[in-house]
C-alpha cells in the first residue's frame, strides 16, 4: 500500500509529459477541454483564405516523409494516388467538401420562428397588462368630428384630403 | 488535370466596364420617370388649383365652419 502512491505519481508525471508533447498535434487526448495555442501557426479550412499557415499533418510517418522527398522531383513521376495522398497531407478538406451544403439553415429558421413566436406572446401579455387605456380620440365619433374639422380647415387642398371632398355637394368626389 | 490558367487581373475593371453604364442609364431613367410621373403632375395640380382660386370665398367658408379664433361665424 505504501508503494502504490509512488507508482501512481510516476504514471502521472509520464502522462503530463506526454500531454505537453502532444499539444502541437492538437488531438483531444486528455480529459481537460483542448486549448488551442494561438501563438503557433494554425490550420484552417476556409474558402475565402484558402492557404493556411501550416500543413494539416505536421508530424509525418516515414512513408509520408519519403513521399514528400519524391515530391521534390519531377511531378510527372507521381501517380494519381500519390498526388491525392500529398494533397490530404497538406489539407483536411477539399473545396467541394468545404462548400458542402448543410441543413443548418433549417435549425436557424426554426430558431428564428421560435423566438418570434415567444416575442409575440410577450407582446400580447404586454398589451393586456401593461398598456394604458385607449385614448378617447380613437373613438369613431371623435374621428368623424376630427375629419370634419380637417375638411373645414381645408387641410391639403391641392392634392390631399380636402381635394377629394366635393364642398358643393357635401360628399366625397 | 491541365486546366487553362484563369484570369488573374483586370477583374474589377471588367466588372466596372459592364456595370457602370447600366447603373448610369438606370439612374437617368429613374430620374426621368420620377419627373414625368410625380413632379409634372404635381406642378399641374397646383397650377390648376390656383387658376380659379378665390381666397376671400374660401376664407368665408372657413369662417362659417367655425375654425377661426380671431373671427367667429357671422351668426354669433
Amino acid at each position: 500500500m505504501l508503494r502504490l502512491p509512488s507508482v501512481r505519481l510516476g504514471g502521472l508525471v509520464v502522462r503530463r509529459a506526454s500531454a505537453a508533447l502532444s499539444s502541437p498535434v492538437r488531438m483531444a487526448s486528455h480529459e481537460v477541454s483542448q486549448t488551442v495555442d494561438m501563438s503557433q501557426p494554425m490550420y484552417w479550412d476556409r474558402v475565402d483564405t484558402p492557404l493556411p499557415d501550416r500543413r494539416y499533418k505536421d508530424i509525418l510517418t516515414d512513408s509520408e516523409k519519403s513521399l514528400k522527398q519524391k515530391e521534390k522531383g519531377p511531378w510527372a513521376q507521381l501517380s494519381k494516388e500519390e498526388k491525392i495522398a500529398l494533397y490530404r497531407m497538406s489539407f483536411l478538406q477539399t473545396f467541394p467538401e468545404m462548400k458542402q451544403r448543410s441543413d443548418e439553415w433549417k435549425t436557424v429558421m426554426g430558431g428564428i420562428f421560435i423566438f418570434l413566436g415567444f416575442t409575440g406572446l410577450l407582446v400580447w401579455w404586454q398589451r393586456i397588462h401593461v398598456y394604458p387605456q385607449r385614448p378617447h380620440t380613437f373613438d369613431p365619433e371623435w374621428q368623424e368630428k376630427q375629419l370634419q374639422r380637417m375638411l373645414d380647415m381645408r387641410i391639403s387642398p391641392v392634392e390631399g384630403i380636402s381635394s377629394k371632398w366635393d364642398y358643393e355637394k357635401g360628399q366625397w368626389k | 488535370m491541365s486546366l487553362p490558367k484563369p484570369l488573374m487581373r483586370g477583374l474589377l475593371g471588367k466588372r466596372l466596364r459592364f456595370h457602370l453604364p447600366i447603373a448610369f442609364t438606370l439612374s437617368v431613367v429613374a430620374a426621368i420617370a420620377f419627373k414625368y410621373t410625380v413632379t409634372e403632375p404635381r406642378k399641374k395640380a397646383y397650377a390648376d388649383f390656383y387658376k380659379h382660386y378665390d381666397a376671400v370665398k374660401e376664407f368665408n367658408s372657413m369662417r362659417e365652419a367655425g375654425v377661426f379664433e380671431s373671427v367667429r361665424p357671422t351668426g354669433e
